[in-house]
């Protein structure tokens, strides 16, 4: 019963977006202005729908119900409870679900809590969340129901890829999608604003915290998703530019473009169509990088099964939300005046320049994650990878670092070298002095690739720079934005200081070991210990115990597994890791071979660590500014209802 | 502050569209292409290449190209223990074989003891069963991967293909594939 | 300061540039880079330059499969049935590695061998390697008449 129930939520779902969407198109071309005042509850009760229905295809796939045939596909009655859940997502159309159920709710929060713009622009966006969601209730109830029955449950079911059955699945995908879909409410938020020529700074204000949440949940995403690559996959790499990884890349991009954009319509009152475009782009890449998953033209390591019907319905999405809201924005962008001047040396100056450099990666990556399919469209295949992008993406990203540096000590409008020169005295000589230094102690130190050192020498002279912005406030003072600036790019610092150190330091060893031998990496002593069968809730597995020593230190034992899942029958390398302040240990065990011994792979990662910490610290420098944007929203709401009650009671 | 003569020229405005729409166009023909092209018709209308394969579980008899050269139309459904959509399929085959179709399987790179236990699991509808534990059959009948579903002439002609499980609402499709195919 | 209009033909003129100059790097970029996919007949007869990495795709030859002393090198013949390579790995391999199946290499050719950084077999058992699929019938037939 529970998935009717379900299946019929969802139903209700889509007829509510449709009802929202009618009613807001009523109202706005002034044909039932009565309509406007159920737009935001019909919002609100479609998002509560839309979760009714995820929450019963999490309870289905709880349960173990079998005569879903989602579940008999994806699930298993031995797993453990916890990969269960996550199995909903772990699959095409539960991850659908979730998307829309995500879509619905931020839609729902939007119509509850956001008042600041005029009720026109608000059911204009109302009507174009509603129309997004609807392509995707759609596509879900047509090419992808995630609750049809089987005639004939199997008594079991087929259990779930075991590379998707780690903790990190149950949080990674959840993550990335508030992101993704979060964006949608930006993008809806720019085609309400084209629709009524309201673009000005209470536009950006109202869209910068939707904007700051999305980007904040895909900071964390694709950081997490690039920790669990790391350590599932077994091959000791971080990044692979991946498809699945550019998809996750690019609305990043977009997103942190549109972040920094905003701010300057929102406080100086300029790039007003470049703003709305980017809000537009923003949804669009997090479409786009969903499509060339989902569809399958494109292969990756961690695709989902792929069905060309359900490519050609996600296209068709793209064509009617993309190419729509493009039209818009060519047709109304043009009525749209452009906002106040400013000097090129100014705040306003240098985030161009990033959102200029922002829109040259995307437009990098783009390209190089489509090359495989241009050229298959002549008959060559080629695949792209970190040859192409680590460089070139590099010579877009070194100058915005270089510009970001100064950029938050820039006023707004108008501002001179030689006055933050003067401002800010010696200091200012600080991050290019350590950079160079940094620089000549490596290149003495010799046998550095020309891009990690340029990490390396950067990294320190970012950090200072960072905190700069810092230097001669009120630090009790300031608001929580600047801090939140601040930890942001101080985090950017603290990653790529861990991509340089783990490109040029990281060292490598493979053996094939007999129990006892013992092998040397990097400062470590690796010891193979014994090799004994271990089983778990649905899988055995052959577990080496490595007793490995730091420097002579204390040992510490280490157990990487080769694992064998039997529902679905599959052998994969469990990795073990020992993370120490200075870096990590990563140890996979290959097969057995002739002689009694064992294949080890091992490499010591100095500093590797700092990658995902410097994506945490961006991540808590954007929840510190949502915090101080939505604290001082708060705090001016509550502002003016109480002049508004002075007032009341003044006029009495 | 905006009067005409201020603005930016219009043509940059459809930039955006323009762009899109050239990334439309290209996921089309990947999308259409390989399509057209990794389903390899050319196997179809050409006559079933020949082998031998011994036969996968006890119960059946073995299958050669032979069998298909007795002027009636059957399925050849290629398959395995080990992969996920078969099982899902299985039933939908059942059904299939209750309406009068007449199914022979091959089993690709499968363990007896494995094959048996599926067999046993979801059902058998296969008349014939045979072996293929090198892909040998798979590869040259023009198959990339698991399951898929031949439907083949009396006189040993392949007249389709089908990619991927045949789902519940495909049967009559199916079955009228094969009445195509009779005459 | 600028005009408005000015202001605003600059910001226009330093996007469309930037944007520009990303679509030549790229291109130039992805001439250079991007790896392309072999078979070893093609590889055979047009060698790529040694630095260069690409990608070779084919049939793990039957009993070709040799195990260097050293307990983690794998010397192997990847074959399209027009045409043998010998390839070189050192590594764990994947799970999926099998003779008789088929296998992408990431390398480069060294004096006539393949030296594989990378071996991928699809995480999924359900298909061969995209890149193979386009194989003709005909190609496929033999590949595996002489890998049996």
């Amino acid at each position: 019963m529970l998935a009717e129930f379900a299946l019929a939520a969802l139903w209700l779902a889509a007829a509510l977006a449709a009802l929202q969407l009618l009613a807001g198109v009523l109202v706005l071309s002034e044909k039932a202005l009565v309509l406007g005042g159920i737009v935001r509850p019909l919002a609100v009760v479609q998002g509560l729908l839309a979760l009714a229905a995820l929450l019963g295809l999490i309870g289905l796939f709880a349960t173990t119900d079998l005569s879903v045939a989602l579940v008999a596909e994806n699930s298993h009655s031995a797993k453990p409870m916890l990969y269960k859940i996550a199995g909903t997502w772990g699959n095409h159309e539960g991850s659908m679900l979730l998307w829309v159920a995500v879509m619905g709710l931020a839609g729902s929060f939007v119509a509850l809590v956001e008042r600041r713009l005029p009720e026109r622009t608000m059911l204009a966006t109302l009507a174009g969340q509603a129309f997004v969601s609807l392509g995707f209730y759609a596509f879900l109830l047509l090419a992808s129901n995630p609750f049809a029955r089987l005639t004939q449950p199997p008594p079991e079911g087929n259990g779930l890829n075991p590379l998707l059955q780690d903790p990190g699945l149950a949080f990674h995908p959840p993550t990335l999608y508030l992101g993704y879909v979060g964006l949608s409410i930006a993008f809806s938020f720019a085609i309400g604003a084209l629709v009524t020529r309201e673009v000005g700074p209470a536009f950006a204000r109202a869209m910068r915290p939707w904007v700051l949440g999305a980007w904040i949940f895909l900071t964390l995403g694709i950081t997490a998703g690039s920790y669990w690559a790391y350590y599932v996959l077994g091959w000791g790499g971080w990044w692979f530019w991946d498809p699945v990884e550019n998809a996750s890349l690019m609305p990043w991009l977009a997103a942190t473009a549109l972040l920094h954009s905003c701010s300057v319509l929102a406080a100086r009152d300029a790039l007003r169509a470049w703003t709305v475009m980017l809000g537009v782009v923003a949804f669009s890449m997090s479409m786009i990088g969903t499509f060339l998953v989902r569809s399958g033209i494109l292969t990756s390591v961690h695709a989902f099964a792929v069905d060309p019907l359900r490519g050609k319905f996600i296209l068709a999405l793209l064509a009617i939300n993309i190419g729509g809201a493009l039209t818009l924005f060519a047709l109304r962008a043009g009525s749209v005046t452009e906002g106040e001047r400013f000097s090129v040396t100014s705040r306003e100056g240098a985030l161009v320049f990033n959102n200029v450099m922002l829109t040259g990666i995307l437009g990098i990556v783009l390209i190089g994650t489509l090359y495989p399919l241009v050229t298959e469209a002549v008959g060559v295949r080629v695949s792209v990878g970190p040859p192409y992008f680590n460089p070139v993406t590099a010579l877009f990203a070194l100058p915005m670092m270089l510009v970001m540096m100064v950029g938050p000590l820039l006023r707004w409008r108008r501002d001179a070298p030689g006055r933050v020169a003067r401002a800010q005295g010696w200091v200012m000589a600080l991050p290019p002095v350590v950079g160079v230094v940094t620089a000549a102690v490596f290149i003495a130190h010799g046998g550095i690739g020309l891009l990690p050192l340029i990490g390396l020498s950067l990294a320190p002279a970012l950090a200072l720079a960072s905190l700069l912005p810092l230097r001669g406030r009120d630090l009790t003072r300031l608001p929580l934005p600047v801090w939140g600036m601040v930890v942001a790019h101080f985090g950017i610092a603290v990653a790529m200081a861990g991509m340089a150190s783990d490109s040029a330091f990281s060292t490598e060893r493979l053996i094939a070991a007999h129990v006892g031998e013992e092998t040397r990496v990097g400062p470590w002593a690796v010891r193979l210990a014994g090799v004994a069968p271990v089983a778990g809730p649905n899988w055995t597995a052959m577990e080496a115990r490595l007793v490995v020593r730091y420097d002579g230190a204390g040992a510490t034992t280490l157990t990487p597994q080769s694992r064998t899942y039997w529902a679905p029958p599959q052998t994969t390398g469990v990795s073990a890791l020992l993370t120490r302040w200075n870096g990590q240990l990563y140890t996979v065990m290959g097969e057995e071979v002739e002689g009694d011994r064992w294949q080890l792979r091992l490499w010591w990662k100095p500093f590797v660590p700092l990658i995902w910490l410097g994506g945490a610290l961006v991540a808590l420098g954007g929840a510190l500014a949502l915090l101080g944007r939505v604290s001082a929203d708060l705090k001016r709401i509550s502002v003016r209802t109480r002049m508004a009650d002075r007032r009341q009671r003044q006029g009495r | 502050m905006s009067g005409p003569a201020e603005k930016a020229p219009r043509w940059t405005l459809w930039l955006p569209l323009a762009l899109f729409v050239g990334f439309a166009a290209l996921v089309m023909i990947g999308l259409v292409h390989p399509a057209s092209q990794d389903v390899p018709s050319q196997m179809v209308g050409k006559p079933l290449p020949q082998f031998v394969l011994p036969a996968g579980v006890p119960d059946r008899p073995a299958l050669t190209s032979h069998d298909f050269v007795d002027g009636k139309p059957r399925l050849l459904n290629i398959f395995a223990s080990w992969c996920i959509p078969c099982g899902v399929e299985a039933p939908v085959l059942g059904a299939l074989a209750a309406r009068g179709a007449e199914i022979d399987g091959i089993a690709i790179r499968d363990h007896p003891a494995d094959l048996a236990g599926f067999l046993a699991q979801h059902g058998n509808p296969f008349t014939r069963l045979g072996a293929d534990d090198v892909s040998a059959v798979q590869l040259a009948i023009g198959s990339s991967g698991v399951p898929e579903t031949f439907v083949i002439d009396g006189h040993g002609i392949i007249r389709y293909q089908h990619i991927g499980e045949i789902r519940a609402e495909e049967v009559p499709f199916m079955l009228g594939k094969l009445a195509e195919a009779a005459r | 300061m600028l005009k408005p209009k000015h202001q605003r033909m600059v910001l226009l003129a330093a996007a469309l540039t930037a944007l520009l100059a990303a679509v030549l790097i790229a291109a130039w970029a992805l001439r250079h880079q991007a790896s392309y996919f072999y078979v070893p007949s093609e590889i055979k007869a047009h060698p790529p330059e040694a630095d260069r990495s690409v990608r070779l795709g084919g049939m793990v030859r039957r009993g070709s499969v040799h195990n260097e002393a050293d307990g983690v090198t794998v010397d192997f013949i990847v074959s399209d049935g027009r045409a043998d390579v010998p390839v070189r790995f050192a590594g764990i391999r994947p799970a999926l590695f099998v003779e008789g199946s088929g296998v992408v290499a990431e390398g480069h050719m060294v004096q006539g061998r393949f030296e594989a950084d990378n071996l991928l077999a699809k995480h999924d058992e359900k298909y061969v390697p995209r890149e193979m699929a386009g194989m003709t019938a005909e190609q496929a037939r033999q590949t595996v008449a002489q890998t049996k």
